[in-house]
C-alpha cells in the first residue's frame, strides 16, 4: 500500500515541476521565445480547465446515478466550440479589441462602461464560483482521504489536507497569475502549467479507462456485454434534464469566468479558435469515453455503499494497482488545482478591478493624478482578493460539510453563471440592448436562481419548511420549486426554465424601453460591429485634458518606463519632437484601452475622466463616429455626384462646341452660296442689258425679249432677297406674329389657290373637307405661305405621270397634324436629313427656288409653336405640319 | 442619363461588394455555410435520444446509446476539422477582415 507520506511527496514533485514550468515559460516569454507557448495546442489545453475535478471524478458517478446523462455537460461546450463561428469568433475578437480583462469587464464595457453592471457580474460571479471552489477542495481531501483510509500509519486531522491544498493554490494564483498588472498580457507560466495539468488528467482517465476495459472487463465487447447487464443498462433519461443541462453547459461554457478568461483574455490568435473548433470536442469526448466502462465495473466491483464518485481511484487501488492510482489521483488534483488557479486569477481581476479600485479611487477624492503607485494598489488588492476567494471557498467546504450537498453545487454553479448569457448574446448582436435591460435581467435572472436554485440547494434549514411547502408569504404560486403553480418539474429544469426565461424576458423589454446613452450606443455599435469598424470611439474631447497629469496617472497605473515608452511613440506617432504627446481624442482613446488593460474598462475610463473633465461624447460625436462606413458611402456618392456633373459640363461643351464649328461652316458655305446665287441672275441681267445697250439695230422681237429676261431676273433676285430677308427677320425672332381667328379648310383653300394659279402642270389635289373644319387661332398668313410652300413644291418635284397631292387631317397623339403626301417618287434617303436645310435642293438641275422655301417653313412652324417634319415611310414625298399646342379652338 | 464617364466613376473602390462572386469564394463561402449549420446539425443529432422510447416494451441498451452518441460526436469532430482544413487556405485572410454576412 502506498503510504500518505508517499502520496505527499509525489504531489510536492508534482506541484514542484508545475512552478518550475510556470516558471520556465515565464522565463520564455519574457525572452521573447514564445513560438511553442502561443501555439493552438497550448490555447486547446488550456481550454481542459472546464474539465474540473468535479467533472473527473464526479462523471463516473454522474453516470453510476444517471446512466448517460453525465454526457450532457460535455455535449454543450462541443457544440459550442463547433459552432465557434456562430459566437465565439465574435466574442473573442471583441476582447481583443477592447482589451477586455474579465466577463464582468466586456458585459461594462458594451454598455457604457458601467461599474455597477461590472459590480453586480462580479458578485454573480463570486456567489457563483466560490462553493465550485469548495467543491474542488472537497474533491482533493476525499481523495486524501481515500488513501489515507488504506494506511494505517498515519491519520492526519479531518480536512487539513483542504487548507494545505488551499493555501498552495493560492501562492501559485498569486505568483503566476498576478506578475505583471496589465490583465489584457497573457499569463504564460500559468496557461503553461494548465495545459500539462490537462494532459496529466487526460492520460490519467484514460491509463484508468483502458485498465479496466482490458485489464478487467476483459475486451471491448465483454465491457458492452456489462453495460447492458448493470443497473444502468437501459437508455433512461429525463428529457428535459437532457436538454436544459446541455443548453446549461453550453451557456456556461462560455459565460464562467475562468473559461472566458482562458478563451478570450488569454487568446493569442484567432486563429488558435479554428484548431480548438475540432481539437476540444476531441478532448471532451476522450475524458468521456470511459466513463460509463468505470462506472458499470465499479458497481460491479466495489462493495455496496462506496461512493461512486471515487471509482477512478479506488478501482486500481482494489486491483492493487498504486502506480496506476497514484496516477489517477494526479489526475483529479490537476483538474482542481488548475481550475482552482484559473477561476481566482479570473475573479481576482474582476473584485480588484471593479470593487476595489472604484472604492480606492473614490476614496482618493478627485486625485487620480495624485502621486503614489496605483499598481502597487492594484497587484495588492488582486492578491488579497486570491487569498479571500481561496478563503471563501475553503470556509464554505468547512461550513457545508463537503457532503452530498456540495456535489450538487456544480450544476447550481452553472444554472448561476448562465444568468449573464442573455445580456452576453444581446450585447453582442443587438444593439439595442441598454444597460438598464442588462441591470434587471440580471437581477431578475439572479433572484429567481437564488430562490428556486441555490438556497434550496444548500440544504434544509436555509429555507424554512413551510415556504418550501407552501411559497413565500403563503402565496402557494410563490413555491421556490413550482413557481406559478408548476410543480412536478424537476428542480434544476424548473429553475433554469424561469430564471432564464424571464431574466431573457426582462433584459428585452428593459432595453425596449430605455434609453440608451450616447457612449452605451458607441460602444454597442462598436461590439455588434465588431467586423466593420474596429476603430475606437472618438469619446474625448482634449482641448481641457493636461497631457503632464495624464503622464503622472499613466506612470502610476502602467509603471514608469512603460508609460514613457507609450507617450513617446504617441508623440512621434503625432509627428512632434515633444516628449508629450498632444491629447487629441485619438490618443485619449489609446491611452485609455491601454489603462483598461489594467484595471478594466469602467476604472480606466473614470480615471480619465477625472482630469479630461468628464466623457463628452455629444451625439453628433455619435452620429459622427458611429457610421463611418456611411460617411464613406455619401463622400462616394457625393465624388460620384461631382464627377457625373462634369462629364455633363464636358459633354455640354463639347456639344457647344460641334455647334460653333458648324455655323461656322454653315456660315461660310451661306457665304459662297449667297454670292452664287446672287452672281447667276446678275450675268445674264448685266449680260442682256450690255447687248441692248452696245447693238444696233436690234429688232424689236429681241429688244423685248431681252428686256423680259432682264426683268425675270430681277424678279427672281428680289425674290430671292425677299426670301432670305424674311429667312433672316424668322431666325432673329423679330417677326411678329399676326395672331388672327380662321378655318384651317379656309386656309388650306387660299393657299391652293395661290399655289395653283398660273400653272402649266395640273396638281391633282385631294382632300377631306370635313376632317378640315377646324378654328385655328394663329398667324393665319404665315401658316398659308407653309402650306403654299410645300404644294408649290409637290407641283414643281412631284415626277409621277399623274402627279396627285392628297392631304390629310387627323389627331396624332393630342395634335393635330396636316399630312401633305405625294405620288411622286420622294426624296431621296440620304437627303431627307438636309431638306430643311438652307440651299438645300434635291436636284439642282431642276431650278426654281434658291432652296430656301422649307427652311423658311420650319422656322415659321417653330415660330408658330408647331413643328414640321419629313415623314418617311409613305410612297411619295411626305410632309408632316403639326399644328401647334392650343391652337385649335374647337372642332366644329 | 448617364453618360459613360458617369458609369466609370460609379466603378470605384468604394463601390458595394459585387452581387456574384467567382466559383472559387462562391465554394468558400458555401463550405463557411456548412460549417455554421453543423452546430445545428449537431443539436439535433443529440437531441435523436430523447425520441427512444423508454417504457418497458422497447427500450433501448445502453451499449447502442453509447455507440450512437459517441458516433454522432466523432462525425462532429471529424467534419469540423475537415471545414477547418477546407477553410483555412486563403480563409485566414477573410477571417480577419472580412464581416459578417
Amino acid at each position: 500500500m502506498t503510504s500518505l507520506n508517499v502520496l505527499v511527496a509525489v504531489c510536492m514533485a508534482y506541484v514542484i515541476l508545475l512552478f518550475g514550468v510556470a516558471f520556465a515559460a515565464d522565463r520564455l516569454s519574457s525572452t521573447g521565445r514564445t513560438t511553442w507557448l502561443r501555439s493552438p495546442l497550448v490555447y486547446t489545453l488550456s481550454l481542459s480547465i472546464y474539465c474540473t475535478a468535479w467533472t473527473f471524478y464526479g462523471a463516473v458517478g454522474y453516470a453510476a446515478r444517471s446512466g448517460l446523462e453525465f454526457v450532457t455537460i460535455y455535449l454543450g461546450p462541443t457544440l459550442v466550440m463547433i459552432g465557434w463561428w456562430w459566437g465565439l469568433r465574435k466574442l473573442v475578437r471583441v476582447g481583443r479589441s477592447q482589451r477586455v480583462t474579465s466577463i464582468a469587464d466586456l458585459i461594462s464595457s458594451r454598455y457604457g462602461k458601467s461599474n455597477t453592471l461590472a459590480v453586480c457580474v462580479t458578485l454573480l460571479a463570486v456567489i457563483g464560483v466560490t462553493p465550485y471552489i469548495a467543491l474542488q477542495l472537497q474533491s482533493i481531501t476525499l481523495s486524501f482521504d481515500i488513501f489515507a483510509e488504506a494506511d494505517p500509519v498515519s491519520r492526519p486531522g479531518e480536512g487539513s489536507s483542504a487548507f494545505w491544498v488551499a493555501c498552495g493554490l493560492a501562492v501559485f494564483a498569486i505568483l503566476f497569475g498576478t506578475r505583471n498588472l496589465d490583465a489584457n498580457e497573457r499569463h504564460h507560466g500559468v496557461v503553461t502549467a494548465v495545459a500539462i495539468e490537462a494532459v496529466v488528467k487526460l492520460v490519467a482517465l484514460l491509463a484508468v479507462g483502458v485498465f479496466v476495459v482490458w485489464g478487467i472487463a476483459g475486451g471491448l465487447g465483454d465491457t458492452l456485454a456489462r453495460i447492458d447487464a448493470s443497473e444502468i443498462g437501459v437508455w433512461q433519461v429525463d428529457h428535459g434534464r437532457w436538454a436544459t443541462i446541455t443548453f446549461l453547459a453550453a451557456a456556461a461554457f462560455v459565460c464562467l469566468p475562468r473559461m472566458f478568461q482562458v478563451m478570450v483574455v488569454e487568446n493569442d490568435d484567432e486563429r488558435h479558435l479554428r484548431t480548438a473548433a475540432w481539437a476540444f470536442p476531441l478532448y471532451l469526448m476522450l475524458m468521456s469515453l470511459f466513463v460509463v466502462p468505470i462506472a458499470v465495473v465499479g458497481l460491479e466491483l466495489m462493495p455496496e455503499g462506496a461512493n461512486p464518485d471515487l471509482f477512478v481511484l479506488t478501482i486500481p487501488l482494489a486491483e492493487g494497482q498504486e502506480t496506476l492510482a497514484m496516477l489517477s489521483f494526479l489526475g483529479g488534483f490537476s483538474s482542481a488545482t488548475s481550475m482552482v488557479i484559473v477561476a481566482a486569477m479570473a475573479l481576482s481581476t474582476m473584485v480588484s478591478n471593479h470593487i476595489v479600485m472604484p472604492i480606492w479611487l473614490n476614496a482618493q477624492g478627485s486625485g487620480a493624478s495624485v502621486s503614489g503607485d496605483v499598481r502597487s494598489v492594484v497587484l495588492y488588492a488582486r492578491r488579497v482578493s486570491i487569498a479571500v476567494i481561496l478563503a471563501l471557498g475553503y470556509f464554505y467546504y468547512r461550513l457545508s460539510g463537503g457532503g452530498a450537498a456540495l456535489a450538487s453545487i456544480g450544476l447550481i454553479a452553472f444554472a448561476g453563471i448562465a444568468q449573464i448569457l442573455p445580456a452576453l448574446v444581446g450585447g453582442l448582436f443587438w444593439r439595442g440592448a441598454t444597460r438598464t435591460g442588462a441591470l434587471v435581467g440580471l437581477t431578475v435572472g439572479f433572484v429567481l436562481w437564488l430562490y428556486t436554485l441555490l438556497l434550496p440547494g444548500m440544504g434544509a434549514g436555509v429555507i424554512a419548511p413551510q415556504v418550501m411547502e407552501h411559497g413565500l408569504f403563503g402565496l402557494s404560486w410563490l413555491r421556490p420549486q413550482a413557481l406559478f403553480g408548476i410543480a412536478g418539474m424537476d428542480p434544476m429544469v424548473h429553475s433554469v426554465m424561469w430564471s432564464l426565461s424571464l431574466n431573457t424576458a426582462a433584459f428585452c423589454i428593459a432595453s425596449l424601453l430605455s434609453f440608451p446613452s450616447p457612449l452605451e450606443r458607441l460602444q454597442g455599435a462598436q461590439f455588434v460591429n465588431v467586423f466593420d469598424h474596429s476603430a475606437g470611439p472618438r469619446g474625448w474631447t482634449g482641448s481641457v485634458a493636461q497631457s503632464e497629469d495624464l503622464m503622472i496617472m499613466s506612470q502610476r497605473i502602467m509603471g514608469a518606463r512603460e508609460a514613457q515608452e507609450f507617450f513617446q511613440s504617441e508623440a512621434m506617432a503625432q509627428g512632434s519632437r515633444a516628449y508629450l504627446p498632444e491629447p487629441t481624442p485619438a490618443f485619449l482613446e489609446r491611452l485609455e484601452r491601454e489603462l483598461s488593460g489594467s484595471v478594466g474598462a469602467a476604472t480606466a475610463h473614470a480615471m480619465i475622466g477625472q482630469i479630461v473633465g468628464g466623457s463628452s461624447v455629444s451625439v453628433e460625436d455619435l452620429l459622427a463616429v458611429a457610421d463611418e462606413s456611411a460617411q464613406l458611402l455619401e463622400y462616394s456618392s457625393r465624388l460620384e455626384a461631382k464627377s457625373a456633373e462634369l462629364s455633363r459640363t464636358a459633354r455640354k461643351l463639347r456639344e457647344a462646341n460641334e455647334k460653333l464649328t458648324q455655323i461656322s461652316l454653315q456660315k461660310d458655305a451661306f457665304l459662297s452660296q449667297i454670292s452664287h446665287e446672287l452672281r447667276t441672275p446678275m450675268t445674264s441681267i448685266r449680260a442682256f442689258s450690255e447687248i441692248l445697250r452696245d447693238t444696233d439695230g436690234l429688232a424689236p422681237v429681241d429688244k423685248t425679249r431681252y428686256a423680259a429676261i432682264i426683268h425675270d431676273e430681277a424678279l427672281r433676285l428680289t425674290r430671292l432677297l425677299d426670301d432670305l430677308l424674311d429667312l433672316s427677320v424668322l431666325e432673329n425672332g423679330q417677326v411678329t406674329l399676326n395672331m388672327g381667328q380662321g378655318r384651317l379648310v379656309d386656309v388650306l383653300d387660299r393657299a391652293m389657290a395661290t399655289a395653283l394659279t398660273g400653272t402649266d402642270r395640273p396638281l391633282r389635289v385631294r382632300r377631306h373637307r370635313g376632317a378640315e373644319r377646324i378654328v385655328l387661332r394663329t398667324d393665319l398668313d404665315r401658316l398659308s405661305q407653309v402650306f403654299i410652300n410645300l404644294i408649290t413644291n409637290a407641283q414643281k418635284y412631284c415626277d409621277a405621270a399623274d402627279p396627285e397631292l392628297s392631304v390629310t387631317v387627323h389627331d396624332v397623339g393630342g395634335r393635330i397634324v396636316v399630312d401633305l403626301i405625294d405620288n411622286g417618287s420622294g426624296i431621296p434617303r440620304d437627303a431627307r436629313k438636309m431638306v430643311f436645310e438652307k440651299f438645300a435642293r434635291v436636284g439642282a438641275e431642276k431650278a426654281g427656288g434658291a432652296g430656301l422655301g422649307l427652311a423658311i417653313c420650319r422656322e415659321i412652324m417653330q415660330r408658330l409653336g408647331g413643328d414640321i417634319s419629313y415623314l418617311s415611310g409613305q410612297e411619295g414625298g411626305a410632309f408632316r405640319v403639326s399644328l401647334p399646342v392650343g391652337m385649335e379652338i374647337a372642332a366644329q | 442619363m448617364k453618360g459613360p464617364a458617369g458609369e466609370e466613376a460609379g466603378r470605384g473602390p468604394l463601390q458595394p461588394p459585387p452581387v456574384f462572386l467567382e466559383r472559387q469564394s462562391y465554394r468558400r463561402r458555401r463550405l463557411m455555410d456548412a460549417a455554421r449549420l453543423l452546430p445545428l446539425m449537431g443539436a439535433a443529432l443529440f437531441a435523436v435520444p430523447l425520441l427512444w422510447p423508454t417504457d418497458e416494451a422497447g427500450t433501448v441498451r445502453m451499449s447502442a446509446a453509447i455507440t450512437y452518441v459517441f458516433g454522432v460526436w466523432a462525425v462532429l469532430i471529424a467534419v469540423s476539422a475537415l471545414f477547418g482544413r477546407a477553410t483555412r487556405q486563403g480563409g485566414d485572410r477573410q477571417i480577419a477582415q472580412e464581416p459578417e454576412r
